[in-house]
């Protein structure tokens, strides 16, 4: 997917605040749906969306208090059938290590006091192609759904 | 924005089903606990959470209903759901959770299996 080309991007930006997902993913699923996308696939793009949005809320600590979406629709140069979305969050806060990352194990997320450390793995189970960039400028979460 | 989650509480032959209603982030999630725990001290070991009412749910919400779930481990009782949409389902397929809770298609699945299993 990441060889195609861009039909149509589009940016917004938000203000950083409890339940602020939840506009966001009216957002992206409103996108999603304009292209025809199939419903379950609309679904699941949103539930990455509010995944990382969640994740910009609470451990961004991003000193503008903001996060921006990009939607961008793929498709093959030169065709103007749309192929798939691209959808980018992104926040300037602290950033972390995404190497030292353990991926959960239900198994082990049992027995452990913190049940946490889901959000990830979901978006990479729910969406064709992730990519996260991290560092001290911040987070951003490039996630791919063809159609 | 969101109204919070509503929930509902029917008490069966041999079990209890919890209706949700609304987003389950960790304040949704909180409540179905009290629900659940609620519900475990009046003796109900079986427990069916009917998501029929629930479209949107987010990881903070599931690391409660993993909560919920080892303590009905612990005390040999069993939580189930049922109605998920096709999303919620495929979370729990990624996340390993379908090991340990079962997932049934509709109530009148769930709660005849869960009442053959209960007797
Ligand atoms: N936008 C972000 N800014 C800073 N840290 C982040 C961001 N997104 C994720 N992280 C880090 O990655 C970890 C894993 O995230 P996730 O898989 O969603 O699990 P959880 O949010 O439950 O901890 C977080 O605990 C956090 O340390
Ligand atoms: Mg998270």
């Amino acid at each position: 997917m990441s060889e195609l080309g861009v039909l149509e991007e589009t940016h917004l930006t938000f203000r950083l605040a409890p339940e602020m997902e939840l506009e966001v993913r009216a957002c992206a699923c409103e996108m999603a749906k304009s292209i025809r996308m199939s419903t379950d696939k609309v679904e699941e793009v949103g539930m990455a969306v509010v995944e990382a949005c969640i994740n910009a809320i609470e451990h961004s600590r991003a000193a503008d208090g903001q996060l921006h979406l990009g939607l961008a629709v793929l498709g093959s140069a030169g065709a103007d059938e749309p192929q798939g979305l691209r959808i980018t969050i992104q926040d300037q806060g602290v950033g972390f290590d995404c190497s030292k990352l353990v991926p959960p194990r239900i198994e082990d997320n049992l027995k452990a006091i913190r049940k946490r450390g889901w959000g990830l793995k979901i978006i990479e189970g729910l969406m064709d192609e992730v990519n996260v960039l991290s560092g001290e400028g911040g987070t951003s979460v490039v996630m791919l759904k063809a159609l | 924005m969101n109204e919070g989650l509503k929930l509902n509480v029917e008490r069966r032959d041999g079990l209890a089903v919890i209706y949700t209603d609304g987003y389950i982030n960790n304040q949704g999630g909180e409540e179905i606990a009290e629900a659940a725990y609620g519900l475990l001290d009046e003796g109900f070991g079986t427990l069916l959470l009917n998501l029929a009412g629930t479209k949107i749910v987010n990881s903070i919400g599931i690391s409660i209903l993993i909560e919920i779930i080892e303590k009905m481990i612990e005390v040999e009782g069993r939580l189930s759901f049922c109605h998920l949409t096709p999303t919620i389902e495929k979370t729990f397929h990624i996340m390993g959770l379908a090991q340990y809770a079962s997932i049934f298609p509709d109530e009148q699945a769930a709660v005849t299996e869960l009442q053959a299993g209960a007797s």
